[in-house]
């Protein structure tokens, strides 16, 4: 099973699932607990991984959000996240995939410019959050958003579901662009 | 005027377009909030840039005027226009400058101008280094240290060496009015504190701001590529890499040479239009090196940062460094710099 499918599986009851990305070891980590410290009606479970395909020998729940995790100071992190969404499923992009941008503060230190990320992006039809996960506050406001975001892609919010989501978050940008 | 020339490129339902409408006869700052809407609004498309080529006006160049430009490592930074600078009345600057300095180097003390200390101030134009016809004048800024003794005829010490200019700054020049010079990118060598002073007089003279300009990662990969495709007759230095590895407790600090003929070759293969250069040559010359380096130290280079790139055109630090070893294509390097410095202000 190498190809991550989001209705592979049965859900679990009133759980949210949610698995991060990235080759940020300590930055997932840290952002896991953020997560986790939320309250949340919910029983939220967040799995990290490098990079996908993940194992196949290990029993997980059904995953409800993919969060790719991309460091703009390290080229390594882009490329390990290009090769892993070739093994996520295209009805996961069905708004149950988003890109978390880290490390655009530090202008001096970026080696990846931001447009390729914005990019990235637009090709997957993804939102796409900066933030900055190495302070503190601005990681338990995207670690809030992220399990909203969570919530409503488990299906645990009446009235909205993950592509009503991915609808709204993109209208918010330049429609014109809608044709790209 | 360009305004109008891009809105029949741009796609139908652009909403810049439609602010056109209300921007007939703009002055220069709603040309300039015109020009970040813009810069927002449209979809983000990789960069494409020439390879630096000897410019016309370059070669009216006396390689001789400008040699004291090369081999010195110059410290960058990035300047704001500045407000009813005159090149008629440079030597005017130039007293008022060696007063401040004087004054600053014995505080406290009442100084006249025109007193004699035994620092003398020089402001000059350099011709010919400029991109366009459009661009400021680039001047020269040197602190000299006089004889103490009179008779004696020999040259003076330069202790303190600066310099302003302005390559292909046209997207600057068009959002200024009339009362601004821009010479949006400065080069300082010498010591640190007189940077600071003549700084500080420059910043209460013509109401302008510096700021240190940094070069990051990306632009460093982007200087490799491009002096890497410049042609050379003899190459005097390998191209060298630094890379800075974060960990605890202390970085280490990688460095990679490569023959610069190497270099060259595999520039050559990866590039394919001629006389530019893309965001995805650069990617796959800079891929090469790190796969070739991962194949035999299992280090994942991209991991890390660059820091300092170097190779026989010239040498730029991430810290806004910068050496530059080449004549040829001394206006070259100073166009990307500048382009760096304009994106700073803005």
């Amino acid at each position: 099973m190498s190809v991550l499918r989001p209705l592979d599986k049965q859900p679990g009851l009133n759980t949210a699932t949610i698995l991060l990305v990235g080759t940020e070891d300590a930055l997932l980590q840290q952002l896991a607990d953020s997560m986790l410290k939320e309250d949340c009606a919910s029983e939220l479970k967040v799995h990290l991984a490098r990079s996908l395909p993940l194992p196949s020998n290990v029993n997980r729940p059904r995953i409800d959000l993919i969060v790719f995790v991309v460091n703009l100071h390290s080229k390594y992190s882009l490329r390990n996240v290009e090769e892993s969404l070739h093994h996520v499923d295209t009805t996961f992009f069905l708004g149950k995939v988003g890109f978390l941008i880290t490390g655009a503060g530090r202008e001096g230190h970026c080696s990846i410019h931001r447009n390729t990320v914005v990019r990235l992006a637009r090709t997957y039809r993804s939102p796409l959050l900066f933030c900055d996960l190495e302070v503190e506050g601005f990681r338990a406001t995207v670690a809030q958003r992220l399990v909203r975001m969570l919530q409503i892609c488990a299906g645990h919010v009446p009235g909205v579901s993950a592509l009503n989501l991915l609808s709204l978050l993109r209208s918010s940008e330049n429609p014109a662009l809608e044709d790209v | 005027m360009d305004s109008y020339d891009t809105s029949e490129s741009t796609p139908r339902h652009s909403a810049s377009s439609r602010l056109k409408d209300y921007f007939i006869g703009a002055t220069p700052l709603q040309k300039r909030l015109e020009s970040v809407r813009k810069l927002t609004s449209f979809i983000p498309t990789p960069p494409r840039r020439k390879i630096p080529q000897c410019s016309q006006l370059q070669e009216d160049n006396d390689p001789q005027k400008v040699a004291f430009l090369l081999h010195k490592q110059w410290t960058l930074y990035s300047l704001t226009p500045l407000y009813k600078f005159s090149y008629t009345n440079l030597k005017e600057y130039s007293r008022l400058l060696s007063a401040f300095i004087a004054a600053e180097k014995q505080k406290g003390l009442a100084v006249e101008v025109g007193e004699d200390f035994n620092i003398k101030v020089t402001f000059s134009t350099l011709l010919g280094m400029k991109g366009t016809q459009r661009d400021s004048e680039a001047f020269l800024v040197q602190i000299l240290s006089k004889s103490q003794l009179p008779y004696e005829n020999r040259e003076h010490k330069v202790l303190w060496t600066g310099w302003f200019c302005c390559i292909f700054g046209d997207s600057l020049l068009e959002t200024v009015s009339e009362d601004f010079t821009c010479v949006p990118l400065f080069l300082a060598n010498g010591a640190e504190t007189n940077t600071a002073i003549v700084g500080t007089w420059f910043q209460k003279t013509f109401d302008c701001y510096f700021s240190p300009l940094a070069i990051n990662a990306f632009n460093l990969s982007w200087m490799a590529a491009m002096w890497t495709a410049c042609k050379m007759d003899q190459y005097m230095a390998a191209t060298e890499f630094l890379w800075s590895v974060p960990c605890s407790p202390q970085s280490l600090d990688i460095s990679y040479a490569i023959h610069p003929e190497d270099a060259k070759a595999l520039w050559d293969s990866v590039h394919k239009t001629p006389g530019e250069v893309t965001q995805e040559e650069v990617d796959l010359f800079m891929d090469c090196l790190y796969s070739h380096f991962h194949r035999h130290f299992k280090i994942h280079l991209s991991a890390t940062r660059l820091v300092r790139v170097s190779t026989s055109v010239a040498s730029a630090h991430t810290d806004g460094k910068i050496k530059i070893l080449c004549h040829k294509y001394l206006i070259g390097v100073l166009a990307y710099l500048t382009e760096l410095a304009i994106f700073q202000i803005d």
